[in-house]
């Protein structure tokens, strides 16, 4: 009986110092990649980042083109896609219960939130650049607010469904309608988690490079029309980073720390929001 | 009279605006539909002159020439599962390791810290792997691996082939590598909350009885959550599989079918990543949109099928067994 006792409390303590292990062997990689990161990106860091253009090869520059051109895709990309995902969201969890319509579009949402997102981009190249006949920042917008609808449509069906049931009876008692029961009531309710998928939505596209590349493209000069190709942070700095130019390749870190720590602070944002919402209901 | 009048009124408002408000809600639900739809028939139209050109000869074809117009899909296809098999070979175990530390192992202080951090890590965006596979990794896993694995496992006689070829730092084995550091903390994430899903009863009777705490790792949280944590695994295998960025910077984008690991190779997304634009001519182009078409459908059916297992899981997996 004890040679058993020992085999099983020797796999024991051997399987759980794997487990640990592998906890280990993945934060490495991880503090790797992020020391990495800072190390190259702070040093190239500089305030002519924010203030100067993208330079050609050799000279000195910085992103502010590209920050622009991100900034604006984002906004635009979550404008277009918010509404529709919290209508579609709201779909699903307060008039769905019957039909076909709502598992359906449940499923194929799931599907469409990892969907690659290289085929986004090949579907608004498709649909929308040809028919225009060139790259511009709209359809990078378009492509951002398509990878932005299933995210914030996920999210709004969770958070509707955490609201109890009483509280739609209630309004319904007082003989509100429908539509007011759900904006005036279940969706203010759920205002914290709505805001806190959203944010997440932003997080995610503000670093998406796939499907900007045959949308957006890319510009080396200052512009603000978003009906020609549009600089951003993304595609700057794969092109940068690919290149044998050493200035380029600095400002591809300086652009690749920029968006780790925004969507970094986004996702943390996001999380203490949620946290302090769901504590004080 | 009269306010009864007003009142009807208003309430035939009410309805008109109750049904405009489910009409649009039901439209926007519609929308995610028609989106998916539209996504596929534009894939299939834009690669209809392919389709046409080359039938199913494209799927395993290997020669990818834009001089004599003649395009096969098999070299980006293989890419695309060899490298996301490497990434799932080496992150299943560790993301496994995680999950299990995560859930049974870690200190109470820890485990809420430990598991924001590998939720965050999931969602930075692919392309700093890709930059710190290119810039750190590749020429690190060229000067101190690749020559070793070339002395030790190259010469091996079933093995060899497969780990023999020059250290360039860049290939399909480099590739697969950065795409499982990249999906470790995804899966892991998603196995954590699987894991949370057995009920402590179960796992309190196990210990009661004597078991240890990787007997109940083993007999108890995998048993009955075994179709969550393949579901788990498939949705970053779709994750790989579509990954674009973090593969394009060290594959090395070479149309070449080699039996090497360490050779350059294509994957689907980074052929079209670095192509797409400058592709000219309307078979290129056209060849092209049908990876996209292929890739979209390889992942649409691995997501599909994780997706329904996550699912079977929340509807009471371990009764049965």
């Amino acid at each position: 009986m004890l040679t058993l006792y020992t085999r099983r409390r020797i796999i024991n303590v051997t399987g759980l110092l794997v487990s640990m292990l592998a906890m280990a062997f993945g934060l490495f990689w991880l503090c790797w990649i992020l020391f990495t990161l800072l190390s190259h990106g702070l040093t190239a860091l500089t305030p002519a980042v924010f203030s100067q253009m993208t330079p050609p090869p050799g000279s000195a520059g910085g992103l502010l083109n590209a920050i622009a051109g991100t900034l604006m895709m984002s906004l635009l990309g979550t404008l277009i896609g918010t509404p529709i995902g919290i209508l579609a969201g709201t779909y699903l969890a307060e008039f769905g219960q019957r039909g076909w319509l709502a598992p359906v579009t449940r499923f194929i949402n799931d599907i469409l939130l990892s969907a690659p997102s290289i085929v986004i981009g090949l579907f608004v190249y498709e649909v929308y650049v040809i028919r225009v006949g060139h790259f511009s920042g709209w359809a990078g917008a378009l492509a951002l607010a398509i990878i932005v609808i299933p995210i914030v449509i996920r999210t709004t069906e969770n958070m509707l469904r955490l609201i109890p049931n009483t509280l739609r009876e209630a309004a319904s008692a007082l003989g509100a309608p429908q539509w007011k029961i759900v904006s005036f009531v279940t969706l203010r309710a759920a205002r914290a988690g709505i805001i806190t998928g959203v944010m997440l939505a932003i997080a995610r596209i503000s670093g998406e490079t796939a499907p900007l590349l045959f949308t957006a493209l890319n510009n080396q000069f200052w512009s603000a029309d978003m009906n020609s190709p549009l600089a951003n942070l993304p595609v700057v700095i794969f092109q940068f980073a690919m290149s044998p130019y050493e200035d380029w390749q600095h400002l591809a870190w300086a652009g690749a720390l920029l968006i780790t720590i925004s969507v970094l602070t986004l996702n943390i944002l996001a999380r203490i929001l949620f946290r302090q919402s769901a504590t004080t209901h | 009279m009269k306010s009864t009048l007003l009142h009807q009124a208003r309430l035939k408002q009410q309805i008109w605006l109750d049904m405009l408000f489910r009409g649009l809600t039901r439209l926007s639900a519609f929308g995610v539909l028609a989106l998916l739809v539209a996504i596929i028939a534009s894939l299939v139209i834009g690669s209809m002159p392919a389709i046409e050109a080359f039938g199913f000869h494209f799927l395993v074809n290997d020669e990818w020439n834009p001089v004599t117009d003649e395009y096969g899909a098999l070299v980006p296809i293989v890419g695309t599962l060899v490298t996301s098999g490497i990434a799932l070979l080496i992150a299943i175990p560790v993301s496994f390791g995680i999950a299990i530390f995560l859930t049974e192992l870690s200190p109470r202080v820890l485990r809420r810290p430990l598991g924001i951090a590998v939720e965050l890590l999931a969602g930075i965006p692919s392309i700093i792997y890709g930059m710190w596979g290119l810039f750190v990794f590749a020429p690190l896993f060229a000067d101190h691996f690749e020559p070793w694995i070339n002395d030790h496992i190259g010469t091996l006689p079933m093995l060899g082939p497969f780990f023999a070829g020059p250290p360039m730092g860049i290939g399909i084995l480099t590739a697969g590598i950065i795409l499982a550091i990249m999906v470790i903390p995804f899966i892991a994430s998603v196995i954590r909350d699987v894991f949370e899903v057995v009920p402590p009863m179960l796992k309190e009777s196990a210990y009661g009885v004597g078991a240890t705490t990787w007997e109940v790792v083993m007999k108890i949280v995998l048993p009955f959550t075994r179709i969550g944590v393949v579901g788990g695994i498939m949705l970053g295998l779709g994750r790989a599989l579509g990954e674009t960025m973090a593969v394009t910077f060290v594959i090395g984008n070479a149309h070449e079918l080699s039996k090497s690991l360490l050779m350059p190779g294509n994957s689907i997304s980074s052929a079209l990543a670095n192509e797409f634009t400058e592709a000219v001519g309307e078979l290129y182009t056209s060849a092209l949109i049908e990876l996209g078409l292929i890739l979209f459908f390889i992942t649409f059916v691995v997501l599909s099928l994780a997706r329904l297992m996550l699912h079977k899981l929340g509807k009471g997996e371990g009764q049965t067994t």
